[in-house]
């Protein structure tokens, strides 16, 4: 019996985890359908939303539903310029030069943050906005913490779906993943979806970085990178492109980093999740829930 | 007719006090940024102060050097080698942490230049394959002592049947502690039931700490640096894991309590030094040091000055600025009387000193006990 | 016999510039500091140059590349070390030895890995980049000599300027004259157009893995120098934001260009390194948000590096 408990309590750290990195991936798996382009920099605003939180809470005390929407407006703002800025211009450039921009926009948010005026690269512990209850549920604990990445994400994902399956917007962005140049001739404004895609990924990561802050209290400028690219193979396993996927993805590298660490030796927690990567992109490189792509 | 004479050369020498020193540069190497900054900071504190109080009878003019290294290993060794290439320093106090140490005291070794260090508790310090780094000292107890204590302290007054160890694998400090803990507390008839290793980057340790948990362990040792305890801490009572909490001298930081709260209330842990010392060198530069920053010392701040005024000592009464004879003379230094108690160097260079158990309370850290070496 | 006296330039320049680096170093006009930032300039310079093969001519975007050079720094440290090495003589089979472990090892990788494409690349480069790294990490587990996390110590010193400069050299001509051969028009074709390319006949997966190769052993050999220069290693050495200092270096001497790859090699270390001891902490942190502003605004201007002129 303790033996089952015991597993369910990874099982629920392990969701905890990849809820966040869900919420993460679906900014890289969107924004990869619009523009089949790595968004390196997603890490690095998934960190942003921790720190603008961290900003507002330590400096203006605000309630937390106002933390939560006032850090989702900043991702999303910051998430617009870097697209239209940095991404926009080089659109029609060989896709080498978009990465490296991207490359180049992640390392200018992590070392800008960290400059002695800003942030430091100091660990900077992150104010909890309210206190830690525990609910003993006698197989296994939770924390109102935990329960708060579930529902949060959980309506995040409700919402995102509404919006892509349900609107107009929705539908444009499919088409635009679809095939571009058509929907365009269909009279889609392409710049504006592709803006709104940017909106929506980063204020998603934003939330993510909110949540991460709460559960672990401890940020610095480089806390996006791992989680950014871990999302990033939850994208890839879920299938690059497709909402679900992504969501499916983050859930299974959550619990996979948990379990390694639980059951093997948490040094090669990052080790095995590269072999996940390297797995996938050998034998099954559309994901899970992809559809095979001819060779070309 | 000499004394007349004598007090008039005393009074041109304290006219021109500068004509008369000759420059020599002392290096500092401490973490001022970081994720140990709080050391770093307290560290520097304690160096200055040592050299204004140096600076008012000694031989020399004292030119600091200090340099920051992030508490990495790279970053101290290129601060190493900057200080002893470029700016040519006599001797280098610091590094604070085993870490920077480790790799610090060989460059400082293979140039031959003198490094006495505050607070670096791993042996690897001062000895490599067996072998002692003749230029390399350290003014405080080592890990393996360290390590003794505080499981010789679970296992007789916490009365401690069974315990876990959790610790950063990518940190000497850490993982030598751990080691020496689990030696004397299986010695004692103790069980460890968990050794679990994270790594510095670490943030989710639900985990390792649900791992922890099923085995009830009566105490929980987490000997690394404070910030990583402070956050560790959070999570092990947030999960419900009742075991006290123990760990070693990097929790000494007033941000401990401030991060992590009640989650360490009631935690203990081995230090070098207690503020509430009552000796006339301690409470000297306590109070010194509470006048310039309104603080009371933390063992940081009280090692670094010890180290510093060992060597400003060293470098005053060695037979000439030459590193053999600063060696020569550490060497046989007797009885130095520090603000963390009497040093003497052994043939490794470590001090043999004595350790203090403090428990951590709501708002401060309260001394326990004293145990000697 | 041709391609020793086309680059007799080369050898020209490198024996002014060891004279003077020379004459420099032995009047101590020159800090043994310095002198230790200028063979880490040259040992750069290498590794990078293994990079442009792979990136520069073949258009592969590799973002592990530091882990290759992880894999010389280890296996000589390792080496040396162990053997108790300490002279040249017996240093030139270590060294070679790092640079075919590191060549076999990016054979093998580059069997599975090359088949994919642009972006796909780069995340499995960079997923390789960090396996090799957590492998460092955990080293200990393997060896306790090789550190793990906490760091190698104790490695001996053997690289010096004469070794470092040189062996730079005969590199250096050994890549153009693999450059002017059909090997290196393969390998632009291959990054003009691999479609076309393989239409045409080329053995593109065959061309594409010994550019890889190759790359790689040239940045095997880079580590081992390094290792044997700072006798110090630390895993974070050798992460992605290494990997990324040296596709800087390409990016900015210009893809395709070894002169320009030397080049930029050298501003680079000059100005992260040798900044260093002029500037005060507070400034040296601005060159990192610098550096960032300058690749993106180098991307929109001059896509394909600095030194190159088409904007295609």
């Amino acid at each position: 019996m303790e033996h089952i408990s015991y597993i369910l309590q990874q099982v629920v750290n392990g969701i905890q985890l990849g809820a966040v990195y869900a919420l993460i991936a679906l900014g890289y798996t969107m924004v990869y359908g619009v523009l089949r382009l790595i968004n390196f920099a997603h890490g690095d605003v998934f960190m942003l939303g921790a720190f603008v939180a961290y900003f507002l809470i330590s400096k203006f005390g605000l309630p937390v539903y106002l933390v939560f929407i006032l850090t989702m407006i900043s991702c999303a703002m910051v998430g617009f310029i870097i697209e239209k800025v940095a991404y926009k211009p080089l659109r029609d450039a060989p896709k080498i030069s978009l990465l490296i921009t991207a490359v180049g926009v992640s390392l200018f948010l992590e070392y800008f943050l960290s400059l002695k005026a800003l942030f430091t690269p100091n660990y900077i512990p992150f104010p909890r906005p309210f206190e830690i209850q525990t609910y003993d549920l006698s197989f296994f604990v939770i924390t109102n913490v935990q329960l708060l990445i579930f529902i949060i994400t959980f309506i995040s994902l409700f919402i995102l779906y509404l919006l892509i399956y349900r609107t107009r917007y929705g539908i444009a962005m499919r088409a635009v993943s679809h095939d571009k140049e058509t929907a365009s001739l269909m009279g889609v404004g392409i710049d504006g979806i592709i803006s709104f895609t940017f909106i929506v990924g980063a204020s998603l990561a934003g939330v993510g970085g909110i949540l991460y802050g709460i559960a672990y209290p401890q940020i610095n400028v480089f806390m996006g990178i791992m989680p950014g690219i871990k999302s990033f193979i939850a994208a890839v396993l879920g299938g690059i492109g497709i909402i679900h996927g992504a969501v499916v993805g983050g859930l299974i590298i959550g619990l996979c980093e948990v379990f390694v660490s639980a059951f093997l030796s948490s040094t090669f927690r990052d080790g095995v999740i590269f072999i996940i990567l390297f797995a996938v992109l050998l034998f099954r490189p559309m994901g899970i829930f992809g559809k095979r792509i001819e060779k070309v | 007719m000499k004394k007349i004479f004598l007090v008039f050369m005393a009074m041109a020498l304290l006219a021109f006090p500068s004509f008369a020193k000759e420059t020599v540069k002392l290096g500092l190497i401490a973490p001022l940024t970081g994720d140990v900054k709080t050391f770093g900071e307290s560290s520097k504190n304690g160096f200055i102060i040592a050299i204004e109080d140096y600076s008012k009878s000694g031989k020399y003019k004292i030119d600091p050097v200090i340099a920051d290294d992030r508490n990495d290993p790279t970053e101290g060794a290129n601060a190493a080698l900057k200080l002893i290439t470029q700016d040519r320093v006599i001797a280098i106090s610091g590094p604070l942490t085993s870490k920077v140490s480790i790799p610090v005291s060989e460059i400082a070794n293979n140039n031959k230049i003198p490094m006495i260090t505050g607070a670096a508790t791993n042996p690897k310090v001062t000895i490599q394959d067996g072998k002692r780094k003749p230029y390399v000292f350290r003014a405080c107890f080592i890990d393996p002592f360290q390590g003794t204590v505080a499981a010789n302290f679970a296992i007789k007054e916490l009365k401690a049947k069974t315990a876990a160890v959790l610790y950063d694998v990518g940190n000497d400090y850490s993982k030598g502690l751990s080691e020496y803990f689990k030696a004397t507390f299986t010695k004692r008839g103790g069980n460890i039931v968990a050794y679990e290793s994270y790594q510095k980057d670490d943030v989710d340790f639900s985990a390792l700490i649900t791992k922890i948990q099923v085995k009830r362990p009566d105490v929980l040792y987490l000997p690394d640096y404070y910030n990583k305890v402070a956050l560790i801490a959070r999570q092990v009572r947030e999960k419900g894991l009742k075991s006290t909490l123990i760990g070693g001298d990097g929790w000494d930081s007033p941000e401990l309590l401030k991060i992590a709260g009640g989650a360490i209330v009631g935690g203990y842990f081995t230090n070098h030094y207690s503020p509430d010392r009552k000796d006339p060198v301690a409470e000297a530069f306590i109070k010194r040091y509470k006048e310039k920053h309104n603080t009371v010392p933390d063992a940081l701040a009280a090692l670094s000055y010890d180290a510093t005024m060992i060597l400003l000592k060293a470098i005053d009464n060695a037979k000439s600025l030459k590193s053999e004879d600063i060696v020569r003379y550490l060497n046989s230094m007797k009885n130095h009387k520090g603000v963390t108690g009497n040093i003497n160097f052994d043939k490794n260079g470590d001090a043999v000193k004595s350790a203090v158990i403090l428990k951590v309370e709501k708002d401060k850290v309260k001394y326990m006990t004293t145990v000697n070496p | 016999m041709r391609f020793f006296t086309e680059s007799k330039w080369f050898f020209f320049i490198t024996i002014i510039i060891y004279v003077i680096l020379k004459a420099l170093f032995f009047s101590g006009m020159a800090s043994s500091y310095i002198q230790q930032i200028i063979q880490y300039a040259v040992i750069i310079a290498l590794a990078s140059i293994g990079l442009n093969i792979i990136y520069g001519f073949t258009g592969q975007f590799s973002l592990g590349h530091a882990a290759f050079y992880g894999i010389g720094a280890y296996t000589s440290a390792y080496l040396t070390k162990i053997l108790g090495i300490d002279n040249l003589f017996s240093y030139i089979p270590v060294l070679m030895a790092c640079s075919v472990i590191s060549g076999i090892i990016g054979f093998l990788i580059g069997i599975p890995i090359l088949k994919l494409k642009d972006d796909f690349l780069a995340i499995a480069t960079l997923g390789f980049g960090t396996l090799v790294r957590v492998f460092f990490d955990n080293s200990d587990k393997l060896s306790d000599v090789l550190g793990g996390s906490r760091g190698f110590v104790g490695i001996p010193k053997i690289t010096n300027l004469e070794l470092i400069l040189f062996f730079t050299l005969f590199i250096v001509v050994i890549t153009r004259h693999m450059i002017n051969s059909r090997f290196g028009l393969f390998w632009r074709c291959i990054k003009d157009d691999e479609l076309a390319a393989s239409s045409i006949g080329i053995n593109t997966t065959n061309m594409k893995l010994k550019a890889f190769t190759y790359g790689c052993m040239l940045a095997g050999f880079g580590g081992a120098f390094y290792a044997n220069l700072y006798t110090f290693l630390h895993p974070s050495n050798f992460d992605i934001l290494k990997s990324i200092d040296f596709l800087i270096i390409v990016i900015i001497g210009g893809m395709g260009n070894i002169t320009g790859t030397i080049l930029a090699s050298f501003i680079w270390v000059g100005f992260i390194e040798g900044l260093r001891i002029i500037l005060p902490s507070e400034i040296l942190d601005i060159r990192w948000v610098v550096i960032p502003i300058l690749l993106i605004f180098i991307m929109m201007w001059r896509p394909y590096g600095i030194m190159i002129k088409k904007t295609k």
